[in-house]
């Protein structure tokens, strides 16, 4: 039940996967952040993939989300990926700039 | 021809997606496309989040959800959101109200990547989102009384589907 609004984290090697819930909104982002954070700190990981393979729905609070964590990693090298997203989802990349500092991954 | 409707709901983020699939419900008799449906869904979304941020300070998980509010936040602000939608020939109006604080400067407020809350994690991004979604969008503001976001799309063909 909690696994649908927060996603679900894996770390493999020095990456922490996040798959994200079906939808991304200013309700679930905080415990998404919270959850992230623990797995950054916990197991030290470098970089971030956020993979939006379920997702159909995310808003601005989609933005807050990966760039706090592209600023909790990159002063330490890490990179933020993301894969997966759908059309709607990308444009929300472009319109904020977000493909800039993530690196889309073709799926 | 013409349809409205109007829901008015607790500023409390448990909210937000049942206002944006609420505004979805109201218009699939148009048969909109995924596109415009993502749209409108982000649009409302935006504006509904705003309220409950800004207008009323309700942080996220200080709703009906039995999780404890975060320690910043020491009670649940009581406003409510208003949401008012008009179909007419295949246009939606939308009004989204709050009574919250209010904008000083709506311009300000409303250029891309400002935000007053970055401690929240904002990004700046939601006025920009509902300009780019919507075809139309006009912000109304006073300070201590509140503020209200319209904002206006063509659907579809235009035509009404029965
Ligand atoms: N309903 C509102 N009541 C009071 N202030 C508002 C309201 N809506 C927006 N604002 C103000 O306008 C600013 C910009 O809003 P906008 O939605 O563009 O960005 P944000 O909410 O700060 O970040 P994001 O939407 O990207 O998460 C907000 O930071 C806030 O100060
Ligand atoms: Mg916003």
């Amino acid at each position: 039940m909690e696994q649908i609004r927060v996603g679900d984290f894996k770390v493999i090697d020095n990456c922490l996967m996040i798959r994200l819930p079906e939808e991304i909104d200013h309700h679930g982002a905080g415990l998404i952040c919270e959850n992230a954070d623990k797995y950054l700190i916990r197991d030290e990981v470098q970089n971030v993939i956020f993979d939006f393979e379920k997702t159909r729905f995310m808003d601005s609070s989609g933005i807050g989300i990966i760039m706090g964590r592209y600023r909790k990693i990159s002063c330490f090298g890490g990179r933020v990926y993301a894969i997966h997203l759908d059309r709607q989802i990308e444009r929300i990349f472009q319109l904020s700039g977000l493909n800039k500092i993530v690196e889309v991954l073709e799926s | 021809m013409k349809n409205e409707m109007e829901i008015i709901f607790d500023a409390v983020s448990d909210n937000e997606s049942f206002a944006r699939v609420a505004v979805a419900a109201f218009i699939t008799h148009l048969n909109p496309t995924v596109e415009e449906m993502a749209d409108i869904k982000t649009a409302v979304s935006e504006a509904v989040t705003n309220s409950i941020i800004h207008g009323y300070g309700n942080l996220q998980g200080c709703g009906r959800t039995g999780r404890a509010c975060p320690p910043e936040q020491k009670e649940i602000h009581p406003g409510k959101v208003r949401i008012s939608c008009r179909l007419e020939n295949g246009i939606l109006h939308i009004e989204i109200a709050d009574t919250g604080r209010g904008i000083e400067d709506v311009e300000k407020a409303m250029e891309p990547l400002y935000t007053t809350r970055p401690d929240l994690e904002r990004s700046g991004m939601g006025f920009a989102f509902m300009e780019a979604f919507m075809d139309d969008l006009e912000v109304e503001s006073t300070p201590g009384e509140g503020t209200t976001v319209r904002m206006v799309k063509k659907i579809g063909i235009g035509e009404w589907i029965a």
